[in-house]
């Protein structure tokens, strides 16, 4: 996994995220999600479904307990593609 | 922010959402009636809030049975069956349910969201995966939290979405635990078990199946979706409630793997907690009599259902894709939701409002419970209002 593979996973995150939400307000790496975005814990669960099917890997739900914010999830997801 | 403010910011968020002081959650029940009516306020309210399937809240058999046992067993068993011992009740009911399962054996839990915990977490732990359906009850969630497996989900009843995830396990399917449930508590539709079924063989998992809504309403003798599918054997592990049909508290486990005894030695959920009090296992033992044999409570239940899914779907309301106990109502706001639940309760109604997040695709549901107590009337009188209030959502 390479270093643009990363940066295609946080536009995607940064995307997905931006639609999800109602806030014109930008969203970066070090966006909060649940306290900036007030993203409930559906959403995130779907979109972390979504990643998934995206990077055809699998994400345990029970990995999001530490994570906060984008770069937290980015991190998350290009950690689990490069060990797939 | 500290603990306390944390508190508050949830409690705001709640009365954002329910405003003047309206209190859908947890509403104060004065007086129960029957197994259809109750004092709500100074309201003599009709009760399709409520999980009482088979209208046995007040059936003579359990509550004598239940008397009985206070009489001779005293009211409760002040601690668990591992340091306080099990009572002659406790090992019948699970010689029971194991019996009506056509099951090896058979573990009884406190309550049926411990049965769930306590079996989940029995069965899987780090480094297994537990492979749930997008909609699972939270007593799954906590389940497999406990546990401390993986968890993956699918997505609500989609085989293909659910095979694409077993795919990308690889390996890991043999440390599998799949967990559907025979009827989905929000919007009141069946797993498609047979298909479940066809992906547990071919990937060689375990399946759970959780039948609690389903118990006591599918199948000649109330056993759930296993016996309406004729899937019974296929089923590895079969958890349950008695609050809903069996209109007690508690839960079971059923298996024919040998196994399942061992989880008396490891699940905290069923070690650490008092056992279920005499009277308890007593009025269930009583009503589980009643479930099996109740084929006509089963099917003036699916009359009562059919009756009113008919109703609503006629008027225009968009519904769960199955007719069964559970009818939602869907909608898209939780302003919608509300304004139709409180006129409900205003012509006298009582039925349950759930918002987002706890219902599915962030809409709103105001969802009934049927049972085979209801009489055509009390359910002609609820499908009317509900079209009487349509135009005003």
């Amino acid at each position: 996994m390479t270093e643009s593979n990363y940066d295609e996973i946080m536009q995607l995150l940064c995307d997905r995220l931006s639609g999800l939400t109602n806030t014109d307000a930008q969203i970066t790496p070090e966006t909060n999600m649940i306290s900036q975005l007030s993203i409930d814990s559906i959403k995130l669960l779907n979109l972390i479904m979504e990643i998934e099917d995206t990077f055809d890997v699998s994400i345990p739900i029970n990995a999001l307990t530490d994570i906060h914010t984008v770069r937290e999830l980015a991190d998350l997801v290009h950690k689990i593609k490069s060990a797939s | 922010m500290n603990l306390l403010e944390k508190l508050d910011a949830a409690a705001a968020a709640r009365k954002s959402l329910l405003p003047n002081g309206v209190g859908a959650f947890g509403i104060p029940i004065e007086e129960v009636y029957s197994a259809t009516e109750a004092r709500i306020g100074d309201r003599r309210v009709l009760l399709l809030g409520t999980n009482n399937y088979l209208g046995l809240t007040f059936a003579p058999e359990c509550i004598r049975a239940a008397h009985e046992a206070i009489d001779k067993e005293g009211t409760g068993t002040t601690g668990s069956r591992m340091a306080n011992g099990s009572y002659f009740g406790h090992r019948a009911l699970e010689r029971e349910f194991a019996d009506f399962y056509q099951c090896s054996s058979g573990i009884v839990f406190t309550t049926g969201y411990q049965a769930n915990l306590g079996t989940i977490s029995g069965l899987v732990g780090p480094g297994d995966t537990v492979l749930i359906d997008g909609d699972s009850h939270a007593s799954i969630y906590d389940g497999c939290v406990l546990s401390g497996a993986d968890i993956i989900r699918f997505k609500h009843n989609d085989m293909v979405d659910m095979e694409k995830r077993l795919r990308r396990l690889g390996d890991r399917v043999e440390t599998t635990l799949i967990i559907a449930e025979g009827i989905y508590s929000m919007l009141g539709d069946q797993a498609p078990l047979a298909e479940i079924v066809k992906l547990k063989n071919a990937y060689n998992c375990i399946l759970l199946l959780d039948e609690a809504h389903s118990l006591g309403v599918l199948g000649e003798t109330g056993q759930g979706l296993v016996e309406k599918t004729g899937l019974l054997k296929e089923v590895d592990f079969i958890t349950g409630t008695f609050s809903k049909s069996l209109c007690s508290i508690g839960g079971f486990c059923v298996s024919n793997h040998p196994q399942l005894e061992q989880l008396r030695y490891i699940s905290h959920p069923y070690i650490f907690t008092a056992s279920p009090s005499p009277a308890t296992i007593a009025s269930t033992r009583a009503a589980l009599v009643l479930l099996s044999k109740g084929s006509d409570l089963r099917k003036q239940l699916w009359s009562n259902c059919t009756q009113l899914y008919s109703q609503l779907e006629e008027t225009g309301y968009l519904l769960g894709p199955d007719p069964g106990p559970v009818i939602a109502a869907i909608l898209d706001t939780p302003q919608q939701a509300l304004q139709l639940w409180q006129s409900l309760l205003e012509h006298n109604i009582y039925v349950n409002l759930i918002l987002p997040p706890a219902a599915p695709e962030g809409k709103s549901l105001v969802r009934c419970s049927v049972n085979a107590a209801h009489t055509t009337e009390q359910i002609k009188y609820v499908g009317d209002t509900f079209s009487k209030l349509y135009n005003m959502i």
